[in-house]
Order: structure tokens, then sequence, then C-alpha cells
């Protein structure tokens, strides 16, 4: 396996952790903006299609490639929206001061 | 020279979108901190895909379908997202999880088709199109039951089991002897299958269990994404791998946690929600005792009006007849004569995690009337009447009874309540298929009628009184 391969596996591997222990707190208020969040955050994924897109070489691959920057894309804006929306409806009332 | 100075201001840009994506996931935690959170998360998305545009290598050809898609795909999302209705939101997170699992899925056969002859890039992509094609499969099939357009009961179809695990294995081993045979041919019946693997999987699990649904397919989502950043990482540009690989993962952790959260609410496993058909079937036995009491609005304003406590415990059909403008004012009411009003929410209420919650914002209700079912339950004994609207199986006191398919699920405790008064459409069941014992309790009165309906005429009479 080459040397990326297992630097990735090292990262993947803090980011399990960092995404559990990021989390494990969370009151229930919050599971819709959380999830809606994380839907957001995996998003991500457009960047990763503008990559294989941007390196296609035959017409199959840019029509895939297409449809996943597409796709992704509304991964993207509609998951922002979609959070900030839920969000804004929070916003209207007081903070609840240190229970969980 | 230059074109090195773009690449590496370009993996700055990802570092610290990653560092912005955990701290704004971090947010997340505390409802203050929320707010900021996505909006920092969002500034650090926009400049990693916009850093992504000067990648060195895009052809001015595949630079321009880019800029379409993205701006395709960008404004029809943010579009979308705007104009849906607050209630639609649990299918709409499941509609935009499922496109970014789809581009996941199409990412992995762009790979798959470039570098079909790297093992185990092409292993890593063929993990990444499995796991992508069910989750936008379920995500969809989530969708269209959300939205009403195919029955949300569980629909079962003959010998599943066997049938989906010979689709799945089927379809996984045509995606590895693709990659052994160097045949990009097979990967088009690999795709077909994992996705109608997807549809299987999610069709015979019933409504009120998508709140678990969306969270794993959400979670699964991010791990296709990682798997494809480990694809990715060893390529051209393969700096946008590793930003894949971190955020995809901490995607799939905190998701797998939640879900199991959410799982563990409802007193069961992953497994069951997914292969247990659950609600599918009718339970027998149990017999009870007593009868439906049903009482008028007028009694209820009454009842409530001269009342020290009252727990409001909103469900799914709160949500359903768009009845919360209507528990808010309710809840006004009330506190203008001195009663305290408190709402229960239990974790699985509803069609999404925290499904409740949001739509009690939406109305304005201040999130420190809001208990967890931890917080409430010992405060039922000393509550003089609760409200139950449109709730069935989580206040359901047969899941204290050992044999009942709801044994062991936590619920809301309600029956413990001096008086209360349980507002339903008409005499169903709940989602369990199992009759409540509750509403035959001596203290129990039904106000039957849909939510919106049923709780205006209380307030009605509240004005009145």
């Amino acid at each position: 396996m080459a040397a990326d391969l297992w630097t990735a596996l090292f990262i993947a591997l803090l980011a399990a952790f960092t995404g559990y222990e990021v989390i494990s707190a969370v009151p229930v208020l919050l599971h819709t903006p959380l999830m809606s969040g994380s839907n957001f955050i995996h998003g991500i994924v457009l960047v990763g299609a503008i990559v294989a897109l941007g390196l296609a070489t035959t017409d199959v691959e840019r029509a895939i490639g297409f449809v996943a920057v597409v796709m992704g894309a509304l991964n993207v804006t509609g998951g922002y929206m979609v959070t900030v929306r839920i969000l804004a409806m929070f916003d209207r009332s007081k903070p609840k001061g240190g229970s969980k | 020279m230059s074109a090195v100075w773009i690449q590496e201001t370009i993996d700055a840009v990802y570092v610290v979108a990653v560092l912005v994506f955990i701290l704004g996931l971090k947010a997340m935690s505390g409802p203050t901190t929320a707010r900021r959170g996505i909006v920092y998360a969002g500034l650090a998305m926009l400049i990693a895909v916009v850093a992504t545009f000067f990648s060195s290598g895009i052809s001015n050809t595949n630079f321009l379908l880019i800029f379409v898609g993205v701006a395709i795909g960008g404004l029809g999302g943010w579009y979308w997202a705007q104009v849906v209705k607050m209630t639609a939101m649990p299918q709409m997170v499941a509609v935009f999880n499922g496109m970014g699992a789809g581009s996941a899925g199409a990412i992995a056969a762009v790979v798959l088709l470039g570098n079909i002859g790297d093992h185990t890039i092409a292993a890593l992509a063929v993990a990444g199109g499995v796991i992508g094609s069910i989750s936008i499969a379920a995500s969809m099939i989530a969708f269209l039951k959300l939205q009403g357009w195919i029955r949300s009961k569980p629909i079962v179809l003959p010998a599943r089991q066997v049938v989906n695990t010979a689709v799945l294995v089927i379809g996984v081993a045509l995606g590895i002897y693709a990659i052994i045979a160097l045949q990009t041919f097979w990967l088009l019946p690999f795709y077909v299958l994992l996705l109608l693997y997807g549809v299987l999987l999610a069709l015979p699990i019933g409504g009120a269990d998508m709140p678990v649904v969306i969270s794993l397919t959400n979670a699964l989502t991010g791990v296709a994404v990682g798997l494809d950043g480990f694809a990715l990482v060893n390529g051209p540009l393969g700096d946008a791998g590793y930003a894949m690989v971190i955020a995809g993962v901490l995607v799939g952790s905190a998701g797998s946690l939640l879900t199991f959260l959410m799982a563990k609410a409802m007193n069961r496993s992953i497994s069951n929600v997914f292969f247990g058909a659950f609600g599918a079937k009718e339970e027998v036995g149990g017999e009870i005792k007593g009868q439906l009491k049903p009482m008028e609005a007028v009694d209820v304003a009454a009842l409530m009006a001269y009342a020290n406590q009252v727990i409001i415990a909103p469900g799914y059909g709160m949500a359903v007849a768009q009845a919360q403008q209507k528990v808010k004012e309710l809840s006004d009411l009330l506190d203008a004569k001195g009663v305290t009003v408190k709402f229960a929410i239990h974790p699985v209420a509803g069609r999404m995690p925290g499904h409740m919650n949001v739509l009690l914002a939406e109305v304005g209700v201040s999130y420190d009337k809001l208990f967890d079912r931890d917080e409430i339950n010992a405060e039922f004994p000393a509550t003089d009447v609760v409200l139950v609207i449109g709730a069935n199986d989580v206040v359901n006191p047969a899941a204290h009874r050992q044999g009942s398919a709801l044994y062991g699920m936590p619920i809301l405790d309600v029956e413990q309540a001096k008086n209360v008064i349980v507002n339903k459409r008409g005499q169903g069941k709940g989602f369990a298929g199992i009759e409540n014992e509750l509403f035959y309790r001596d203290n129990c009165h039904m106000l039957y009628g849909d939510a919106q309906k049923a709780i205006g005429d209380v307030v009605t009479e509240l004005k009145k009184l």
C-alpha cells in the first residue's frame, strides 16, 4: 500500500475519535441541527467531484463527473440552507443556561 | 513555480477548512453557538470549493463543465431549501443527504473507470461505490415515504432477507470481479444491484423509524465520502482526498453515535430497526380493562385553567396537523393564567431527531420550557394535567410490561399524572400496532379530532373563561 494511504488511515482514525468526542454530549434539542449540520459537512464531497471531473479524460468520465458535481453542489447549498433555517428558529428564544 | 505556489495555497485552505468543520460541529452542541458554527463552516466550505477551481491540470473543457455543474446544483439546492416548508424538513435532509451519497457513488465510478488497474485504489473506490449507492437509494426511499408519495407503513416483500442478501452479495461480487478482470462493463450491473439493495433495505422500514434511517444514511454518506477520499489521495490533486477523509470520517463517526443514541432511546438495536420490519404486524394479547372516555374541549379548557402545572407531550400528530401554532397559543394563555406549562420531548417523537424541538422553536416556544424524557419523568406525579398531542407509542405503559413488543422502551410516564388528556384523530393504534393501555386508564380522557382544530377549540374555550 502506498505511503499516502497509510497517512490517510492515521488521519481517519483521529477524525473518527474527534467526531465521537465532539458530539458525545449533545442535547436532544440539537439533534436536528447536528444531523443537518453534519449532512452539510459531508458536502465536502463536492471538492472530490470537482477534482474527479477536472481530471476526467473520456466523455463517459465527464458525464459521470458532471453528475457528481451537480449532486455534490446540491448537497452543499441545500444542506447549508436547511441547517441555517433550522437554527434560525432557535434564535428567538433565550439561552437555557447551564442545563444540558 | 507559480503552479507550486497555487497548489500549496490550496492545501493550506483545505487544512483551515477542516479545522473550521470540526469547530463548527463542536459548536452544534450548544444552542447559542450553533448558528455561528454553521456560518463559519459554510465560509470554510465556500473557500475550499473556490480554491479547488484553481487546481492545476484542469482543462478548459472540464473547467467549464465544473462551473456549470456547480452553478446548477448550487443554485438548485439553495432555492429548494429556501422555499420548502419547515414541516418538510425531515425529507429535505434526506434528499440533500442522498445527493451527497450519489455524488460519492459517481466519484467512485469516475475513479474506477480511470484506475481499474490499480487494485488498492479500485478496491477503495468499489467500497465507496457500495456505500454511496446504498445510501442514496435508502435516502430517496426515506424521502418518498416522508413526502407521502409511497406508503409510509413497512412494505414487506416475501423472502426478503434471502433476496436482499443475495442482491448485496452478487452486487459486491460483480464489483470485485470488475477489478480482477479489468472489465469496467461489470460496474454497471454492480451499481444497479447496490441501488436496488438500498431500496429493498429501506422499503420495510416504517415512517416512525425514519429518524434512525436518516441519521444512519447520513453517517453512511460520510463513510462513502471518506472512502472516496482514500481512493483520491494517491492521485494527482490528492490533497482534496485528505480533506474528504477527515470530513467524511468525522461525519461517519458523529452520525453513527447519533444513530446509536436514537436506537437506544427506542430500546431497539439498529439491526432491529433495519431488518425487523417493526410495526408490520399487529400484536395480539395483553387484555385491557376499562373504556375510552371522550372529553369535550370546554371541559379540557376548564381542567387546564385551574391546574398548577400542565405538561404537553407532543408527537408526530402535532406535526401532521401543523398544530404547533395553536399549541403555542395554548401555552401562552395558560401562562397568563399563572399555570406552569412544560413540554415533555421524547427523543424519538416525530420523524427526525429533535423534530418536536424544531417545530416548537419555529412558533417561538422558548426552549427552557422543553424537557428531555429523563428530566421530566420525575415530575409527572406532581402534575395536574398532561396533554398528549398525537403521540402514542412513546407514552404507552405497555413498555413496562414484559412480553409486549414495546417492552423496555423508555417512555414518558404520563400515566402518573393526575389527569391525562390525549388528543388523537381517531381510535387507531400507534406505529407499533399495539393498543395503548394508557387510553383506558381511569385518569385518561380522549380529546378527539385533528390536532390543529381540537387544540384550537380548547384555546377558544380557554379565552372565554
